[in-house]
Protein backbone atom coordinates (compact mmCIF):
# COMPACT_ATOMS: atom_id res chain seq x y z
CA UNK A 1 0.00 0.00 0.00
CA UNK A 2 2.72 2.28 0.81
CA UNK A 3 5.25 3.04 -1.48
CA UNK A 4 9.05 3.48 0.08
CA UNK A 5 10.14 7.44 -0.42
CA UNK A 6 12.18 7.46 -3.66
CA UNK A 7 11.96 8.45 -7.40
CA UNK A 8 8.58 7.33 -7.78
CA UNK A 9 7.28 9.88 -5.62
CA UNK A 10 4.91 11.82 -6.80
CA UNK A 11 4.41 15.35 -7.48
CA UNK A 12 1.13 15.29 -5.03
CA UNK A 13 2.74 13.49 -2.53
CA UNK A 14 5.82 15.96 -2.65
CA UNK A 15 3.33 19.26 -2.71
CA UNK A 16 2.34 17.17 0.63
CA UNK A 17 5.36 16.41 2.20
CA UNK A 18 6.21 20.21 2.13
CA UNK A 19 2.70 21.19 3.62
CA UNK A 20 3.39 18.56 6.47
CA UNK A 21 6.98 20.05 7.36
CA UNK A 22 5.06 23.83 7.07
CA UNK A 23 1.92 22.80 9.65
CA UNK A 24 4.75 20.88 11.80
CA UNK A 25 7.32 24.15 11.96
CA UNK A 26 10.20 22.15 10.79
CA UNK A 27 11.44 24.23 8.37
CA UNK A 28 14.19 27.28 9.49
CA UNK A 29 12.21 30.85 8.92
CA UNK A 30 13.78 31.60 5.27
CA UNK A 31 13.13 28.45 3.93
CA UNK A 32 9.33 28.84 5.73
CA UNK A 33 8.89 32.06 3.79
CA UNK A 34 10.18 30.61 0.15
CA UNK A 35 8.07 27.60 0.71
CA UNK A 36 4.73 29.49 1.60
CA UNK A 37 5.52 32.13 -1.13
CA UNK A 38 5.48 29.07 -3.58
CA UNK A 39 2.39 27.92 -2.36
CA UNK A 40 0.79 31.14 -2.56
CA UNK A 41 -0.37 29.98 -6.05
CA UNK A 42 -2.09 27.12 -5.54
CA UNK A 43 -5.58 27.92 -3.86
CA UNK A 44 -5.89 24.30 -2.94
CA UNK A 45 -2.83 23.92 -1.83
CA UNK A 46 -3.00 26.80 0.74
CA UNK A 47 -6.33 25.49 2.30
CA UNK A 48 -4.40 22.05 2.59
CA UNK A 49 -2.17 24.08 4.32
CA UNK A 50 -4.80 26.04 6.80
CA UNK A 51 -6.96 22.50 7.29
CA UNK A 52 -3.84 20.78 8.80
CA UNK A 53 -3.21 23.63 11.01
CA UNK A 54 -6.26 23.46 12.40
CA UNK A 55 -6.32 19.64 12.92
CA UNK A 56 -2.88 20.19 14.41
CA UNK A 57 -3.84 22.31 17.00
CA UNK A 58 -7.06 20.44 17.66
CA UNK A 59 -4.88 17.60 18.15
CA UNK A 60 -2.79 19.42 20.24
CA UNK A 61 -5.71 19.76 22.78
CA UNK A 62 -6.76 16.77 22.96
CA UNK A 63 -6.90 15.08 26.19
CA UNK A 64 -4.86 17.74 27.27
CA UNK A 65 -6.54 17.80 31.18
CA UNK A 66 -4.78 14.51 31.24
CA UNK A 67 -1.25 16.01 31.87
CA UNK A 68 -2.57 17.42 35.16
CA UNK A 69 -4.54 14.38 36.50
CA UNK A 70 -2.66 12.90 39.43
CA UNK A 71 -0.94 9.30 38.21
CA UNK A 72 -3.11 6.81 39.31
CA UNK A 73 -0.99 4.61 42.30
CA UNK A 74 -0.82 1.41 39.77
CA UNK A 75 1.63 3.31 37.55
CA UNK A 76 3.49 4.81 39.66
CA UNK A 77 4.07 1.60 41.36
CA UNK A 78 5.09 -0.16 38.35
CA UNK A 79 7.52 2.98 36.89
CA UNK A 80 9.32 2.59 40.54
CA UNK A 81 9.50 -0.84 40.14
CA UNK A 82 11.66 -0.49 37.09
CA UNK A 83 13.31 2.54 38.58
CA UNK A 84 14.63 1.09 41.45
CA UNK A 85 15.73 -2.00 39.59
CA UNK A 86 17.98 0.44 37.00
CA UNK A 87 19.75 2.05 39.78
CA UNK A 88 20.27 -1.19 41.86
CA UNK A 89 21.80 -2.40 39.04
CA UNK A 90 23.67 0.83 38.05
CA UNK A 91 25.09 1.07 41.20
CA UNK A 92 26.09 -2.36 41.32
CA UNK A 93 27.85 -1.86 38.04
CA UNK A 94 30.36 0.76 39.79
CA UNK A 95 30.20 -1.01 42.82
CA UNK A 96 31.38 -4.65 41.22
CA UNK A 97 33.56 -3.04 38.77
CA UNK A 98 35.54 -1.97 41.98
CA UNK A 99 35.24 -5.62 43.56
CA UNK A 100 36.76 -6.66 40.42
CA UNK A 101 39.39 -4.68 40.62
CA UNK A 102 40.20 -5.31 43.99
CA UNK A 103 40.09 -8.47 43.67
CA UNK A 104 42.00 -8.20 40.35
CA UNK A 105 44.91 -6.81 42.47
CA UNK A 106 44.72 -9.14 45.45
CA UNK A 107 45.00 -11.97 42.45
CA UNK A 108 48.15 -10.92 41.26
CA UNK A 109 50.16 -9.87 44.15
CA UNK A 110 49.01 -13.95 45.47
CA UNK A 111 50.52 -14.49 42.14
CA UNK A 112 53.59 -12.60 42.53
CA UNK A 113 54.11 -14.34 45.92
CA UNK A 114 55.21 -17.68 43.90
CA UNK A 115 51.95 -19.41 44.69
CA UNK A 116 51.12 -21.86 41.40
CA UNK A 117 47.71 -21.89 40.08
CA UNK A 118 45.53 -19.01 40.08
CA UNK A 119 41.59 -18.33 42.24
CA UNK A 120 39.12 -20.36 40.72
CA UNK A 121 37.26 -18.10 38.41
CA UNK A 122 33.76 -19.81 38.70
CA UNK A 123 34.38 -19.19 42.89
CA UNK A 124 35.63 -15.42 42.03
CA UNK A 125 32.47 -14.90 40.05
CA UNK A 126 30.01 -16.41 42.28
CA UNK A 127 31.49 -14.32 45.56
CA UNK A 128 30.66 -11.61 43.30
CA UNK A 129 27.04 -11.95 42.67
CA UNK A 130 26.47 -13.12 45.88
CA UNK A 131 27.94 -10.03 47.12
CA UNK A 132 25.93 -8.27 44.77
CA UNK A 133 22.96 -9.71 45.74
CA UNK A 134 23.09 -9.22 49.34
CA UNK A 135 23.94 -5.45 48.02
CA UNK A 136 20.90 -5.22 46.48
CA UNK A 137 18.50 -6.32 49.05
CA UNK A 138 20.33 -4.34 51.41
CA UNK A 139 19.21 -1.09 49.20
CA UNK A 140 15.87 -2.47 48.53
CA UNK A 141 15.38 -2.46 52.49
CA UNK A 142 16.53 0.83 52.07
CA UNK A 143 14.32 2.36 49.61
CA UNK A 144 11.48 0.52 50.71
CA UNK A 145 11.49 0.04 54.47
CA UNK A 146 10.84 3.83 55.07
CA UNK A 147 7.94 3.95 52.47
CA UNK A 148 4.60 4.66 54.56
CA UNK A 149 1.77 4.76 52.11
CA UNK A 150 3.43 2.05 50.24
CA UNK A 151 5.44 0.17 52.38
CA UNK A 152 4.53 -3.35 50.12
CA UNK A 153 2.58 -3.68 46.72
CA UNK A 154 0.60 -6.53 48.43
CA UNK A 155 -0.52 -6.80 51.79
CA UNK A 156 -0.27 -9.25 54.32
CA UNK A 157 -4.28 -9.69 54.46
CA UNK A 158 -3.91 -11.33 50.76
CA UNK A 159 -0.85 -13.30 51.75
CA UNK A 160 -2.19 -16.37 49.78
CA UNK A 161 -1.88 -14.66 46.47
CA UNK A 162 0.90 -12.59 47.44
CA UNK A 163 2.66 -15.71 47.88
CA UNK A 164 1.32 -17.40 44.54
CA UNK A 165 2.09 -14.15 42.49
CA UNK A 166 5.40 -13.93 43.99
CA UNK A 167 6.59 -17.33 43.99
CA UNK A 168 5.26 -17.30 39.54
CA UNK A 169 7.27 -14.33 39.24
CA UNK A 170 11.03 -15.95 40.70
CA UNK A 171 9.85 -19.31 39.26
CA UNK A 172 10.01 -21.01 42.40
CA UNK A 173 7.46 -22.29 45.32
CA UNK A 174 8.08 -19.76 47.88
CA UNK A 175 7.11 -19.64 51.52
CA UNK A 176 6.85 -16.77 54.03
CA UNK A 177 8.69 -17.45 57.51
CA UNK A 178 6.55 -16.90 60.43
CA UNK A 179 8.59 -14.80 62.82
CA UNK A 180 5.80 -13.85 65.13
CA UNK A 181 7.53 -16.03 67.87
CA UNK A 182 10.11 -12.68 67.74
CA UNK A 183 7.65 -10.09 67.54
CA UNK A 184 7.61 -9.80 63.99
CA UNK A 185 4.66 -9.91 61.25
CA UNK A 186 4.26 -9.62 58.26
CA UNK A 187 3.52 -6.41 56.71
CA UNK A 188 3.69 -7.85 52.90
CA UNK A 189 5.41 -8.04 49.69
CA UNK A 190 6.86 -6.87 46.45
CA UNK A 191 8.13 -7.84 43.37
CA UNK A 192 12.00 -6.30 42.28
CA UNK A 193 14.17 -6.47 39.76
CA UNK A 194 17.72 -7.65 40.11
CA UNK A 195 20.84 -9.05 38.28
CA UNK A 196 19.88 -12.44 38.28
CA UNK A 197 15.75 -11.79 37.17
CA UNK A 198 13.19 -11.20 39.39
CA UNK A 199 13.41 -10.75 43.04
CA UNK A 200 10.79 -10.63 45.73
CA UNK A 201 10.94 -8.54 48.81
CA UNK A 202 8.84 -9.72 52.32
CA UNK A 203 8.50 -7.28 54.54
CA UNK A 204 7.94 -7.45 58.60
CA UNK A 205 7.44 -5.46 61.09
CA UNK A 206 7.44 -5.12 64.93
CA UNK A 207 5.24 -3.55 67.88
CA UNK A 208 7.97 -0.43 67.98
CA UNK A 209 7.65 -0.26 64.09
CA UNK A 210 11.02 -1.78 62.97
CA UNK A 211 11.19 -3.47 59.81
CA UNK A 212 12.89 -6.72 58.67
CA UNK A 213 13.21 -7.56 54.79
CA UNK A 214 13.69 -10.93 53.19
CA UNK A 215 14.94 -10.61 49.84
CA UNK A 216 14.97 -13.51 47.90
CA UNK A 217 15.67 -14.94 44.15
CA UNK A 218 17.84 -16.60 41.62
CA UNK A 219 21.59 -15.66 42.30
CA UNK A 220 23.21 -14.60 38.95
CA UNK A 221 25.60 -17.41 37.71
CA UNK A 222 27.31 -15.32 35.24
CA UNK A 223 27.17 -17.48 32.35
CA UNK A 224 29.64 -20.03 34.17
CA UNK A 225 28.02 -23.33 35.32
CA UNK A 226 27.96 -23.18 39.61
CA UNK A 227 30.06 -25.61 40.89
CA UNK A 228 28.58 -27.03 44.54
CA UNK A 229 30.38 -24.48 46.18
CA UNK A 230 28.79 -21.84 44.55
CA UNK A 231 24.89 -23.00 44.50
CA UNK A 232 25.28 -22.89 48.53
CA UNK A 233 26.97 -20.79 51.17
CA UNK A 234 27.16 -20.37 54.73
CA UNK A 235 25.46 -17.68 56.12
CA UNK A 236 27.28 -14.63 56.00
CA UNK A 237 27.18 -11.23 57.49
CA UNK A 238 27.44 -8.04 55.22
CA UNK A 239 27.54 -4.68 56.99
CA UNK A 240 28.76 -3.13 53.61
CA UNK A 241 24.92 -1.72 52.28
CA UNK A 242 22.53 0.96 54.28
CA UNK A 243 21.33 -1.96 56.36
CA UNK A 244 22.92 -4.91 57.76
CA UNK A 245 22.23 -7.81 56.41
CA UNK A 246 22.44 -12.25 56.77
CA UNK A 247 22.88 -13.85 53.60
CA UNK A 248 22.95 -17.34 52.29
CA UNK A 249 22.99 -19.43 49.09
CA UNK A 250 21.17 -22.67 49.02
CA UNK A 251 20.98 -24.81 45.39
CA UNK A 252 21.27 -21.21 42.99
CA UNK A 253 18.77 -19.07 45.29
CA UNK A 254 19.79 -16.41 47.40
CA UNK A 255 17.96 -14.92 50.97
CA UNK A 256 18.89 -11.93 52.49
CA UNK A 257 17.41 -11.07 55.87
CA UNK A 258 18.05 -7.08 56.16
CA UNK A 259 17.26 -4.72 58.97
CA UNK A 260 18.57 -2.14 61.26
CA UNK A 261 19.43 -4.49 64.53
CA UNK A 262 22.32 -6.07 65.93
CA UNK A 263 24.23 -8.05 64.29
CA UNK A 264 23.14 -10.88 66.87
CA UNK A 265 19.59 -10.54 66.73
CA UNK A 266 20.15 -10.54 63.17
CA UNK A 267 21.76 -13.52 63.18
CA UNK A 268 18.97 -15.05 65.66
CA UNK A 269 16.23 -13.72 62.87
CA UNK A 270 18.11 -14.82 60.39
CA UNK A 271 18.46 -18.69 61.50
CA UNK A 272 14.57 -18.67 62.21
CA UNK A 273 13.79 -17.86 58.34
CA UNK A 274 16.55 -20.25 57.27
CA UNK A 275 15.09 -23.08 59.33
CA UNK A 276 11.44 -22.79 58.02
CA UNK A 277 12.47 -22.49 54.29
CA UNK B 1 22.85 6.95 56.57
CA UNK B 2 19.45 4.93 55.41
CA UNK B 3 17.88 8.07 54.97
CA UNK B 4 20.76 9.55 52.70
CA UNK B 5 20.15 6.43 50.77
CA UNK B 6 16.50 6.68 50.56
CA UNK B 7 16.61 10.21 49.52
CA UNK B 8 19.16 9.89 46.66
CA UNK B 9 17.04 7.21 45.29
CA UNK B 10 13.56 8.41 45.20
CA UNK B 11 13.48 10.29 42.38
CA UNK B 12 12.12 8.29 39.43
CA UNK B 13 12.76 9.86 36.06
CA UNK B 14 10.05 7.39 34.51
CA UNK B 15 7.30 9.22 36.65
CA UNK B 16 8.00 12.27 34.24
CA UNK B 17 6.95 10.50 31.60
CA UNK B 18 3.93 9.02 32.75
CA UNK B 19 1.60 12.19 31.61
CA UNK B 20 2.43 12.13 28.24
CA UNK B 21 2.19 8.56 27.88
CA UNK B 22 -1.18 8.40 29.55
CA UNK B 23 -2.05 11.28 27.17
CA UNK B 24 -0.98 9.89 23.84
CA UNK B 25 -2.21 6.18 25.15
CA UNK B 26 -5.67 7.58 25.08
CA UNK B 27 -5.56 9.59 21.82
CA UNK B 28 -4.52 6.07 20.57
CA UNK B 29 -6.84 3.74 22.46
CA UNK B 30 -9.97 6.39 22.69
CA UNK B 31 -10.42 4.51 26.13
CA UNK B 32 -9.60 5.43 29.28
CA UNK B 33 -8.83 2.09 30.69
CA UNK B 34 -7.29 0.69 27.66
CA UNK B 35 -5.04 3.54 27.28
CA UNK B 36 -3.95 2.83 31.29
CA UNK B 37 -3.39 -0.71 30.54
CA UNK B 38 -1.18 -0.10 27.85
CA UNK B 39 0.99 2.41 29.85
CA UNK B 40 1.03 -0.12 32.96
CA UNK B 41 1.93 -2.70 30.43
CA UNK B 42 4.73 -0.05 28.89
CA UNK B 43 6.54 0.90 32.21
CA UNK B 44 6.57 -3.65 32.98
CA UNK B 45 8.50 -3.81 29.67
CA UNK B 46 10.78 -0.87 30.17
CA UNK B 47 11.32 -2.46 34.43
CA UNK B 48 12.44 -6.02 32.72
CA UNK B 49 14.38 -4.04 30.06
CA UNK B 50 16.15 -1.99 31.64
CA UNK B 51 19.35 -3.08 30.97
CA UNK B 52 18.72 -2.23 27.36
CA UNK B 53 18.37 1.23 27.51
CA UNK B 54 21.52 3.28 27.07
CA UNK B 55 21.78 6.03 30.22
CA UNK B 56 22.11 9.29 28.52
CA UNK B 57 19.92 8.38 25.75
CA UNK B 58 16.56 9.59 25.47
CA UNK B 59 14.02 8.17 27.87
CA UNK B 60 11.11 9.21 26.52
CA UNK B 61 11.38 8.25 23.16
CA UNK B 62 12.63 5.01 24.24
CA UNK B 63 9.27 4.60 26.49
CA UNK B 64 7.21 5.43 22.98
CA UNK B 65 8.84 2.82 20.93
CA UNK B 66 8.47 0.01 23.57
CA UNK B 67 4.40 1.62 23.47
CA UNK B 68 4.63 1.54 20.23
CA UNK B 69 5.68 -2.33 19.92
CA UNK B 70 3.08 -3.19 22.70
CA UNK B 71 0.12 -1.28 20.63
CA UNK B 72 1.17 -2.87 17.39
CA UNK B 73 1.24 -6.21 19.05
CA UNK B 74 -2.12 -5.89 21.11
CA UNK B 75 -3.82 -4.85 17.78
CA UNK B 76 -2.19 -7.88 15.68
CA UNK B 77 -3.82 -10.34 18.02
CA UNK B 78 -7.28 -8.40 18.19
CA UNK B 79 -7.31 -8.55 14.58
CA UNK B 80 -6.46 -12.36 14.66
CA UNK B 81 -9.45 -12.95 16.68
CA UNK B 82 -11.47 -10.91 14.53
CA UNK B 83 -10.51 -12.83 11.74
CA UNK B 84 -11.55 -15.93 13.98
CA UNK B 85 -15.09 -15.23 14.26
CA UNK B 86 -14.58 -13.09 17.51
CA UNK B 87 -17.52 -10.41 16.77
CA UNK B 88 -17.88 -7.38 19.06
CA UNK B 89 -21.47 -7.11 20.56
CA UNK B 90 -22.61 -3.67 20.64
CA UNK B 91 -24.36 -4.03 23.84
CA UNK B 92 -21.58 -5.03 25.23
CA UNK B 93 -19.28 -2.48 24.70
CA UNK B 94 -22.03 0.57 24.58
CA UNK B 95 -20.67 1.93 28.22
CA UNK B 96 -17.23 2.58 26.52
CA UNK B 97 -18.17 3.63 23.31
CA UNK B 98 -20.24 6.26 25.14
CA UNK B 99 -16.99 6.42 27.46
CA UNK B 100 -17.78 9.85 29.85
CA UNK B 101 -15.14 12.00 28.43
CA UNK B 102 -14.12 15.32 29.40
CA UNK B 103 -14.42 17.38 26.69
CA UNK B 104 -16.60 19.52 23.98
CA UNK B 105 -18.40 17.95 21.32
CA UNK B 106 -15.84 19.00 19.17
CA UNK B 107 -13.01 16.85 20.71
CA UNK B 108 -15.29 13.76 21.06
CA UNK B 109 -15.91 14.22 17.55
CA UNK B 110 -12.24 14.78 16.47
CA UNK B 111 -11.51 11.68 18.94
CA UNK B 112 -14.43 9.38 17.25
CA UNK B 113 -12.54 10.35 13.70
CA UNK B 114 -9.21 9.71 14.72
CA UNK B 115 -10.24 6.24 15.50
CA UNK B 116 -11.59 5.28 12.23
CA UNK B 117 -7.84 6.05 10.89
CA UNK B 118 -5.73 2.86 10.35
CA UNK B 119 -3.38 2.45 13.35
CA UNK B 120 -0.39 3.15 11.58
CA UNK B 121 -1.14 6.09 10.29
CA UNK B 122 -3.21 7.39 13.62
CA UNK B 123 0.22 6.54 15.85
CA UNK B 124 2.04 8.53 13.29
CA UNK B 125 -0.31 11.67 12.97
CA UNK B 126 -0.14 11.55 17.08
CA UNK B 127 3.48 11.22 17.53
CA UNK B 128 4.09 14.24 15.28
CA UNK B 129 1.32 16.48 16.35
CA UNK B 130 0.76 15.47 19.85
CA UNK B 131 4.48 14.92 21.21
CA UNK B 132 6.20 16.87 18.51
CA UNK B 133 8.76 14.48 17.85
CA UNK B 134 10.55 14.78 14.54
CA UNK B 135 9.83 12.80 11.48
CA UNK B 136 13.25 10.65 12.40
CA UNK B 137 12.35 10.21 15.81
CA UNK B 138 9.02 8.94 14.85
CA UNK B 139 10.45 6.61 11.92
CA UNK B 140 13.18 5.23 14.78
CA UNK B 141 9.95 4.43 17.35
CA UNK B 142 7.58 3.02 14.66
CA UNK B 143 10.13 0.97 12.87
CA UNK B 144 9.52 2.12 9.05
CA UNK B 145 11.43 4.67 6.57
CA UNK B 146 11.29 8.45 6.82
CA UNK B 147 9.57 8.25 3.66
CA UNK B 148 7.02 6.21 4.79
CA UNK B 149 6.53 8.35 8.30
CA UNK B 150 6.21 11.24 5.83
CA UNK B 151 3.69 9.23 3.39
CA UNK B 152 1.25 8.11 6.52
CA UNK B 153 1.51 11.68 7.99
CA UNK B 154 -0.13 12.95 4.44
CA UNK B 155 -2.64 10.23 3.98
CA UNK B 156 -3.68 10.47 8.09
CA UNK B 157 -3.84 14.25 7.50
CA UNK B 158 -6.22 14.17 4.17
CA UNK B 159 -8.01 11.44 5.73
CA UNK B 160 -8.95 12.91 8.66
CA UNK B 161 -10.01 16.09 7.08
CA UNK B 162 -12.18 13.82 4.91
CA UNK B 163 -13.78 12.55 8.00
CA UNK B 164 -14.21 15.31 9.94
CA UNK B 165 -16.15 17.31 7.24
CA UNK B 166 -18.61 14.14 6.70
CA UNK B 167 -21.45 13.80 8.60
CA UNK B 168 -21.00 13.04 12.32
CA UNK B 169 -20.76 8.82 12.36
CA UNK B 170 -23.69 7.25 13.99
CA UNK B 171 -22.40 5.50 17.71
CA UNK B 172 -24.14 2.35 16.46
CA UNK B 173 -21.56 1.82 13.42
CA UNK B 174 -18.57 3.07 15.63
CA UNK B 175 -15.20 1.28 15.07
CA UNK B 176 -14.54 -2.05 16.62
CA UNK B 177 -11.40 -1.07 17.73
CA UNK B 178 -12.53 0.68 20.80
CA UNK B 179 -13.31 -2.24 22.65
CA UNK B 180 -10.17 -3.31 25.26
CA UNK B 181 -7.39 -4.62 23.55
CA UNK B 182 -6.46 -7.42 26.30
Amino acid sequence: MEKPHDTSHTQGEALHDRINTLVDGRLPPARRAELEAELGEDAAARETLRTWRAQREALRDLHRPLLDEAIPDTLLAAARRGQTGKQQIDQWRRWGGMAAAVMLAFGVGWLSHGQLGSPAPQQLAAARSAQSFVHQASLAHAVFSPEVRHPVEVTAAQQDHLVQWLSKRVGRPLKVPVLAAEGYELVGGRLLSGDGGARAQFMFQNAAGLRLTLYLGAVDAASQPLSQAAQETAFRYSGDGPVPSFYWVDQGFGYALSGAVSRDELMKLAQRVYQQL
Amino acid sequence: MAAGFALRMTHFPLTDHIPSLRRYARALTGDAWTADDLVQDTLERACSKWRLWVVGSDLRAWLFTLMHNIFVNQVRRSLRQAAAGATVNVDEVEGELAAPEAGTAQSLDLQRCLLRLPEDQRAVLLLVSLEDLSYEEVARITGVPVGTVMSRLSRARSRLRELMDGPAPVAATAPAQLRRLK
